[in-house]
Parts: structure tokens; sequence; C-alpha cells
């Protein structure tokens, strides 16, 4: 008994943390445990980051400066993996799998948010369904967005090895926050010039032509790639097919003899 | 098989003996002179279904079967159009989640097709004679004398047509089959209007504030933030315009902000403003909308054929089949404090032409 | 039958069956008994490669069908509407008839998905089956006399094929389609002189006007394919008439042709290999996106999507287009888009070179005979090498036009790639032709090879002596009669420079060139010389000695 009140406790308390850190930006938020997080965070920026970023997140030859990126580059660089970055980069720095906690990365977040103002962490209600025109959001991505992801986010190529990833299974907080931030080479789409509207309409359309549930009425996609594909596919499978069947159809009988 | 029921004048040794005798096209033997001469066609050989009627049966039985399986296959597709609804989609592994409909009519129209070709090929194969026959070749070339025949046919027919005497007659009939065409050619001429000066303008021009496209609202320049990117037209051009694609396809235009200090050419910066640039978004090679904006290095680059320009320095061609820069639009700002045109391109904007010059 | 005597006797007498009469009737009028004499039975050789010419035929047959289909509901307009069918994510958006139409057929009409997409596979496999049949018969010397104007026609009907392809990708005037066709208002334009004119008169003033969906619907479907349907008909006749080809083997000569009748079993096999072909395509349609216009969405001059490319069998323009630099010559205030126009010159020249290669190569040898026998691509090893340096050519072409998806697909660099197109372009075909000759040549030694000292039979004996040897089988008669039918080319000489009487002549450089090529076709380097009747018997005797 006494172990299910500790570990109610427990909980009850990293809730309680959590509610604090969560809506990073909120006017809500205690002093106190917004200044304990900002020191959480810097520990664990001077850990994994200032090596490029910089000490104070002033930004070296190694890294730029993260002053007034924003909490959402936080969340978005450090949720995705890509941040912290491997020292060896190639063109771009890719997708890897995420090494800190959702708690750490908030703490983090909230530590470069206090080193100058940036776009805070989207919320559920902007970057969530309801309310979202699907057919407005298509007319956007292919706007501002299909150039460089294709025109249902399967990606594409950019210079020198650069390449716009692919969307598929990205989720709609890092879509968000990507838009807002433009990590890396890729532009931002500020609230100025994009509205939360915009976004969320975007985020919509993706979720329609590339989810999981996505219905692709004429069978296989081959990858959303367009003609190369469908022309690869008719050279392999489609006369590929029809040669195996002429070879049959023109091939001899067996004979007697040989059975 | 066994070969105990088959009456022995069936057994392929027997044929093929008694094959020999009448072998056709038999060319030469081979001997010291020739050991590769053509020893002609090889006898031919019986197919089991040739001398078993058990195993002709069975064809038999796999033809009707194919034929009796397309049926179905053809009852199955006009099932499927009158049960399935259009919109009902299915998971189909490993293909994934398709439209029921489009899948169901697919397969079985495929299925009743392959069926009745593979029912007619198998028929073909083992149950049509297999033995192969030989046909004759004959010149294509006419004979001489079918040559001098015709020749002289020819020229009796001239001769009579008087084509060679009369030159009057023969020279005004080439005169007149030479012009007539031309009326055809004629009639091509309203197929569009003469380009005119018409490449050289765009919908911009002076105090033609910058409308951006997502929100359909002018641009102050504090809503371009350095490293983002916006489309934007030209004020008054809607949607809903009858003209609009053809207008669009010109005025399109694409915004970005560089610090001013990184800007490298002049006249970039001159006609900038704070920063703020605007530059055509149709490439200059053939025309497409480029736009895939790289905000580190402010490169852009066109996805149709990878020209790339860079936006910090006058949209210099810095690799790619385009020939020249992208043009740049004049920019300020009017009194209410919104972002506009100072004018229009001062050079046509995308592709080159003949007359650009 | 058991019928009254009346009908009875009349039959006994002079009544024939019901389809006898009904091909008297035809034959008073048509004359279809003189035509069935010489074609009914006649012979088709059987070998996989000659169907391949069925694919092509076939699928334009399916193409058609479905078409007449699809124009029932397609509608060729530009007129703008709002979407308003069963697509969700294009719901209120604005575009043209055309798009909307084809939204209408692919999710509104039944069935209407699966005919449009036969109709596109249907066209890729149309032009991919054309390239490789046109494959089959260049390797094989299929086209050399008297075939060259049937070879003339299939090139046609490729030609056609390309642009009869090109305008249906653009009518449903979908993002991808629009790209496509802002491409060739950029091409017009790079045409000198007359290009802005050229281009104002096809699009009806400025790009994209609101003409030239309608314009291309009736070239695509009508002018086009009704020329292609009559060079089609032609070019089965001319095959009735030549009689078709043979592999060497035994019993066929060059006079005669070694195969099946028409009635039966071509009727069966060819009429069964149709809906084999069309079960083929129907099957790919029912499980295979293709064309899939909802996601690309309705045509916008000022959007774009990454991996914007034509159709594969444009994919050789496209390439050339990718890589060609940017240059752009101004001069007296006009402009000479070089960039642009090289690429659109070289297509076609590229083009041309198949067009008249069988008229270079009868130049060159000469021969004024008929070829009914197809030759090994082994046995010709120049020609074989002109092929695979032609297709290696045309390959590094395609690997240009996609050269955004290699990148992003094998993590290399646009820009790199586009370099190796550049360079590769014109290195590798000459390595290809290289290395094709040297296999060539060493497929012919083995040949010899096989033909003088027999098949390696796999059994390794010990002599006498202690040394261990394969033995080797000797060949049939119909396999040594098959390895040296080939006929053997002696490369032409300039003939003597100097008359008679001492005066020296001039040789002209045609002449020149032909003994160069000549030499580069059938030298001592071009083809191992066939094993002669002496070679074998000395052999052959010699063998008996061991």
């Amino acid at each position: 008994m006494a172990a299910v009140v500790v570990l109610l406790i427990a909980l009850a308390a990293i809730g309680g943390l959590y509610s604090a850190v969560a809506p990073t930006g909120q006017a809500k938020a205690d002093e106190s445990a917004q200044s304990l997080t900002i020191t959480e965070g810097q520990r664990l920026y001077s850990v994994g980051c200032a090596s490029c970023h910089g000490t104070g997140g002033q930004g070296s030859s190694d890294g730029p400066s993260l002053v007034g990126v924003g909490a959402a580059a936080v969340d978005f660089q450090v949720s995705t993996g890509r941040m912290p970055a491997a020292t060896a980069q190639g063109a771009q720095i890719p997708k890897k799998r995420n090494i800190y906690s959702q708690a750490q990365i908030d703490q983090l977040a909230t530590y470069i948010a206090s080193l100058g103002t940036g776009p805070s962490v989207p919320t559920e209600a902007q970057y969530g369904p309801e309310g979202a025109d699907i057919a407005k959001g298509g007319e956007l991505f292919r706007t501002n967005c299909a150039q460089c992801h294709n025109f249902t986010g399967h990606g594409g190529a950019l210079t020198h090895g650069k390449f716009a990833p692919d969307l598929e299974g990205v989720a709609p907080k890092h879509i968000y926050e990507a838009m807002q931030t433009g990590p890396q080479n890729m532009p931002s789409f500020p609230d100025t010039t994009m509205s939360e509207k915009n976004k969320k309409d975007i985020i919509a359309y993706l979720d329609a032509v590339n989810g999981d549930d996505t219905v692709e009425p004429g069978g296989l996609s081959l990858g959303g790639l367009g003609p190369v594909s469908e022309g690869l596919f008719a050279w392999i499978f489609g006369l590929g097919a029809l040669i195996a069947v002429a070879v049959w159809v023109a091939a001899r009988t067996a004979k007697a003899k040989k059975s | 098989m066994s070969s105990q029921d088959i009456p022995e004048e069936n057994l392929p040794a027997v044929q093929a003996a008694s094959h020999a005798e009448h072998e056709h096209g038999a060319v030469g033997v081979a001997d010291e002179k020739n050991p590769f001469a053509d020893p002609g066609l090889p006898p031919h050989e019986h197919r089991v279904q040739d001398i078993d009627e058990r195993a002709a049966k069975r064809s038999e039985r796999a033809v009707a079967l194919m034929f009796t399986l397309s049926m179905v296959a053809t009852v199955a597709f006009i099932v499927s159009y009158v049960v399935i609804p259009k919109d009902k989609a299915i998971f189909v592994f490993p293909i994934g989640h398709l439209s029921a409909l489009n899948f169901a009519l697919g397969l079985s129209l495929g299925l009743a097709l392959f069926l009745i070709g593979a029912g007619a090929v198998h028929w073909a194969r083992t149950l049509m004679s297999d033995e192969e026959l030989v046909d004759e070749r004959h010149a294509i070339s006419a004979p001489p004398e079918v040559k001098a025949k015709v020749l002289a046919d020819f020229k009796q027919g001239a001769k009579e047509s008087a084509i060679g005497r009369r030159k009057l007659v023969r020279n005004t009939m080439f005169g007149a089959l030479a012009l007539f065409p031309l009326s055809g050619v004629m009639l091509l001429r309203d197929l569009g209007p003469l380009p005119g000066t018409k490449l050289r303008h765009t919908l911009w021009s002076k105090g033609k504030l910058l409308v951006n496209m997502n929100t359909n609202e002018p641009l102050r320049p504090s809503d371009i933030a350095v490293g983002s990117l916006t489309f934007v037209k030209p004020e008054g051009l809607e949607e809903d315009d009858h003209e609009f694609q053809t207008e669009i396809a010109k005025s399109a235009v694409m915004i970005v902000r560089i610090q001013p200090d990184e800007i490298k050419d002049k006249q970039e910066l001159d006609w900038s403003y704070q920063g703020i640039v605007a530059y055509s978004k149709i490439c200059t090679h053939v025309g497409c909308p480029i736009s895939l904006y790289e905000q580190q290095t402010h490169h852009v680059l066109c996805p149709c054929h990878q020209s790339t320009f860079d936006l910090s320095d006058g949209a210099r061609v810095i690799f790619g089949p385009a020939g020249h820069p992208l043009p740049q639009l004049r920019i300020g700002v009017n009194d209410q404090g919104y972002l506009e045109a100072l004018g229009d391109f001062s050079e046509p904007v995308g592709p080159a032409f003949w007359e650009r010059g | 039958m058991s019928t009254t005597p009346n009908t009875d006797a009349r039959s006994s007498r002079e009544k024939a069956p019901a389809g006898e009469r009904v091909a008297d009737w035809a034959d008073g009028r048509l004359g279809i008994y003189s035509l069935a004499k010489a074609n009914m039975r006649k012979i088709f050789p059987d070998h996989w490669s000659f169907m391949l010419g069925e694919v092509c035929m076939y699928s334009f047959i399916i193409i058609i069908l479905t078409g007449v289909y699809l124009t029932l509901f397609f509608h060729p307009s530009m007129n703008e509407v709002e979407y308003h069918g069963s697509y969700i994510p294009l719901q209120g958006q604005l575009m043209s008839e055309a798009f909307n139409s084809t939204m209408h057929i692919s999710f509104d009409v039944r069935g209407g998905l699966l005919i449009r997409q036969i109709h596109h596979w249907a066209a890729l496999i149309f032009v991919a089956a054309m390239m490789i049949h046109m494959m089959r018969v260049f390797f094989t010397g299929a086209f050399r006399k008297p075939r060259e104007v049937n070879w003339l026609f299939g090139w046609l009907l490729l030609v056609l094929s390309l642009f009869t392809g090109f305008t249906g990708y653009s009518l449903p005037d979908d993002l991808l389609s629009g790209t496509g066709v802002r491409f060739i208002e950029g091409v017009l334009l790079s045409v000198p002189i007359v290009g802005t004119y050229l281009s104002f008169f096809i699009f009806g003033g400025e790009f994209p006007g609101g003409d030239f969906v309608a314009r291309f619907y009736s070239v695509h479907i009508l002018l086009l394919p009704g020329i292609m349907l009559g060079l089609m008909v032609a070019h089965l006749i001319l095959v009735f008439y030549h009689k078709h080809t043979q592999f060497a083997g035994p019993g066929k000569t060059n006079n005669n042709v070694v195969g099946m009748p028409l009635l039966p079993v071509y009727m069966a096999k060819a009429g069964g290999f149709f809906f084999l072909v069309f079960g083929v395509i129907a099957v790919i349609a029912a499980i295979a996106s293709i064309n899939p216009i909802w996601a690309m969405g309705p045509y916008r001059p000022d959007q774009v999507s990454t991996g914007a490319q034509p159709d594969w069998y444009m994919g050789f323009a496209e390439g050339l287009v990718r890589v060609m630099p940017g240059w752009e010559i101004n001069l007296w205030g006009h402009t000479l888009v070089l960039g642009v126009f090289i690429p659109i010159v070289v297509f076609p020249l590229v083009l041309v070179a198949i067009a008249v290669y069988p008229f270079i190569e009868s130049w060159v040898t000469g021969d004024k005979n008929e070829h009914h026998i197809l030759d090994r691509p082994r046995n010709t090893p120049t020609r074989t090498g002109f092929g695979v340096a032609w297709l290696a050519a045309y390959f590094v072409m395609l690997i240009g036009g996609g050269n955004d998806l290699w990148a992003t697909h094998f993590h290399l660099s646009i820009n790199a790639i586009t370099w190796f197109v550049r360079i590769g372009f014109f290195v590798i075909p000459v390595l290809a032709f290289i290395a094709t000759k040297r296999i060539c040549l060493g497929l012919q030694r083995r040949d010899k090879d096989k033909v003088l000292h027999g098949r390696e039979s796999g059994i390794i004996k010990r002599l006498p002596h202690g040394e261990f040897i394969e033995v080797h089988e000797p060949l049939s008669q119909e396999a040594l009669h098959t390895l040296t039918a080939h006929h053997q080319y002696e490369p032409a000489m300039i003939g003597a420079t100097v008359d008679e009487n001492g005066v020296e002549r001039k040789v002209s450089g045609a002449e020149k060139l032909r003994a160069k090529l000549s030499k580069s076709y059938y030298g001592e380097d071009s083809q191992i010389p066939k094993p002669t009747a002496e070679e074998y018997k000395e052999i052959t005797s010699g063998h008996g000695h061991h």
C-alpha cells in the first residue's frame, strides 16, 4: 500500500512538473519552476550542445547561434534526432533516433527560449486536424512545399547532395515546427506570412494524402514519385511479364520422347 | 507415361522413320567437300498428346477449364460492377489501401481476358498439329518482261497525255499545285495573335502591392523574416479571374530576406528593401516555377532541370541549363507601410526567346 | 440433319453449307478466296522475339479501345470550374474542365479509373515494346533488303507514338502535365527567328491560354492515331508480303520460311496472345496506380512539384535538356537560346540515326541481295557494337532525365550526376562499343572452337601417358550447319587508282570513307573467319590418331 502511495505522489510530482514546463512561454508557468527547468536545460545543453553552439548559445564555427531560435526549433531538432549532430556531417544532417526524453527536450527548449524570444512549441490545437480545410491545405502545399517535398510529400533532391526529406510518418507537431523555424536549408514560413490556420490546413492535407490510412485508389503508389517509377514498373513488370508470356506462346511443346 | 497401350505405328521411332521418306526440304548431305551442309529439316517428333489420347483429353479439359474460368471471371466483373460501391476502399497486402471497385474490376477483367488467351494458346500448343511446314519464298522484284511491259505502258500513257509536249499545260499545272497549299497555311494564321511585346510585360507596375499568396493580404517588411520564403502576386489578381492562369504564369514572384551585408550584387541591394528581395518565380530556362530555396546558401534550384541561381548575387546562374539570371522586381514601401513594386520587371521574365535581345 | 424431302433434294443438288454460301457471296464481291489462298496457311516461324511486334500491335489496339471509352467522358476544355466530386482533398478547388472530367472518370465513373489506368499503362508498354521490337530487328539484321521500308514505317510509328504519348499526357491539365506543357513552351520559344510566333500560334496566345487542351486533344485522338493506324496496317501488309524472317537452322534457307500455318496454329496463338496482353495489362491496372492526377492537383503556372518528369519515353530528351550547359548568345538584339535549342535538335538527330542505319549498312556492304535469314548479333560485331553504343547513350541520358531521383535514392549529389552524364554521354558509348565488339568476337571464337573441336562434354579422361583431357563430343550435323550458316563479307577495297594507261584517277572521299567503314565492319579485327572444310577435316581426322 505504501508503495502505491509513493508511486502516486511521484507521478503527481512529475505530472505537476510536466504541466509547468510543457506549455512553454505561457504566462501561467510558475516563476520558480521555470527557473528550475532552465537550470536543468542549461545542464543538458552544456553536455550535449555547447561544444558546437558555444557555452551561452552564441554559436561557433561548428554551429549557428541559438539565440532567438525558440523552443520550437529545439523541440524539432532534438526530438527528430537531428541534434545533437554527429561530428562528421555529410551534405545535410539526417534524421536519426532521438536519445532524449520529452521532459529533457522540454528543459532544453525552455533554456534556449530564455536566451531570446522565438517560436514556441505548438499545441495540439494548432496542428490537430479539427477545423482544418484539407483542400485549401492542398493548394498551400502545392504553392509552398511541393517544389521541394513532392506532390504528396515524398521528398526530393536539392543541390550538392542535400535533400528535402520524405514527410511520411513525420509527426504533425514536427511538421508545424519545421514550417515555423526552417531547419537547416529549409526556409521558414513564419506566422506573419503563413498563418496558423494555413499550417493546420497543410498538415491536414498531408495526413490525407500521405498518412497511414491514405487510400491510393489505383493501387500501388510506386513511391509516389511519378513517371520515373511508373516507367520502370512498365518495363520490368509490364514488358517483363509480356515477354515471359511470349516465350511460353512461342516455345515448342515437349516431345513425347523426352517424357 | 507407359507406351503399352499405344499402337505400335504411333510410337515416335516408327513415325520418324516413315516420316524420313518424304522429308521436306532436305537440302544437302554433308560430304568431304562441304562438312557443314544443311542436313534439311529434322524429322517431326510427336508430342505426348499426338500419341496418347488420354493426354490429349487432359489438354482438352485444361483448355475447357480455362475458358470456363474466363466465363466465371466475366460474371465476377459484372457482379463487382453492380455490387461494390465506387468509394469503398479495402486493404490488400502488400499493395495497401486501394479502391475495391478498381481492384475487383481489374482483376476479374484481367483474368477473363488472360484465360481466353491462355486457353487458346494451350489449345494451339497441345492439340493442334505442331508439324513444321515450309513455304517457299518468291523473288519480290518483277521479272524483266514484266518490268519492260510496265515501262512501255508508262511511256505510252505519258505520251498520250502529251505532258512532255505541251509544256505550258505542265508548267501551269505544277504552278497551280504548288500554290494552292498556301491557302491552307493562311488558314493557320488565326491560331493565335502575334506576340507583339506581350512577353515583355507583366501585371506588375509602380505602386502595385505585393499580395501574399497564402493569406491574400498585402505584406509589411516586418512580416518577412530572414530565412523565410514567401510567394506573392500583384495586387488585384484573383484566382477566379479569367486571365489568372496566363497572368500568374508571368507575374509569380518569390520573396526572401537576406542580411543586407550578405548581398553581393550592388543592383540587387539597391532594388531590395532592407534586404528583402523579390525575384521572378519563373525559371529563365524553360519556365518552371523555380522555388527550391536553400536559406543557408541562398541558392534556389529549379525542380525541372536543376538550374541553380544565387539569390544573394543577383540571381546569377551557378549551375544547370539556364542561360541568364532571374529577373528581379524592384520593391519599396508605400505610405501605409506595405511592400509595393516600384515598376514592372526591367526585362522579360521566363525563358529566353529570339526577340528578347 | 433431318429436313423435309424438298430441301434435302435441293441441298444434295446445289446448296452448300451456310458458311460456304456467305463466303461465296463475299468472294463474288471481294475476291476473298484468292486472298485466302495466299494467306490462310501462311507460315510463321516460332520464336518468342518474333512476338514483340505483336505486343506493340495489341497494346496499340488496347489503347484505341480504352481511349474511345475515355472520350465518352472527357471534356477537352480549359474553362474554369469548381470541383465538387467525391475526392475530398480537392473540394472547392478551381480547375479546368479537362481536369475536372478526368477526376470524374477516376472517381465517379464506375470502372473509369480502371480504363484510365489500362490506357496509360498500355501506352507506356506500347512504346517500351516498340523499342525492344526495334532492338530485335536491329540486332538480328532483319532491317536488310527487302525490309528497309518496313523499318522506316516502324520507325515512324515510334516517333509518332512519342508525340501521341506526350499530347495524351498533357490532356488532364494536372500540375505535372502542365509543367511538361510549359517546358514545350520554353522549347518553342528557343527556336530561332520563328519561335515566339510558333508558341503564340500553338497556345493561341500567351501560355497557357485557354486553347491547348482542345488542340492537343484533336491531335491526340484523331490526327496522330489515324496516321499511326494507317502505318501499322501498312507495316503488317509488308510483314505478310515479305514473309517473316527466320534464324538459321537445318532446313531453313534464304528461300523458304519454316514454321506453323496461320490457320489454325497462329490464329490461336496470335489471337490468344492479344487476350494475354490485354489480361496482363488489365491486372497491372488493377494493382498499380499510374498518373494519380488527384495527388498532383490541377495545373497552376506558379506551382510545381519536385520530381517533375515526363513519361519514360521522353526521358532521353529530358536528360539532354537537363545536362546541357546554359549557353545563350545575344547578338544584334536577338537571343539564340542554345541551351535549349541544341538538345531539341540533338534529340531528333539521335532518332534519325536509327532510321537511316539500314541504308548506311547496305552502302557499306554494297550487298544487293535479299536477306531472310537472321544474323546472330555476335556474327556482326560492328553493327551490334553500334546498337549497344546507341543504347548506352540512351541509357545515360535516361539517368540524366531522372537525376533528381537518382540523387535522392542513391544519396548522391545532383551536380555530380549531371557531370557524370555530361561526360558519360560521350565516353560510355565508346566503351560500350569496344566492349561489345570484343564480346562478340569472343563468342565467334567459341563457336568456331565448338565446330572444330566439338562440345565440351564435362567428361574427364586420362590418357595412357597420364595427361587429363576433357572429352569433346562432335556436334550434330544440324548444329554444325547452324553455326556456320552466316555469310562473312570481305572488306571493300578502294579499286585500282591507276588505270591501264597509267593515268591516276581521283579517289572520292565517299569511296575512301566506304572502304574505311567496310574495314571496320569486316576487317580482320572485326570478324573471326568461319571454320573451313579443310580445317574441319584436318582436325577431325587428326582426332582419329589419338
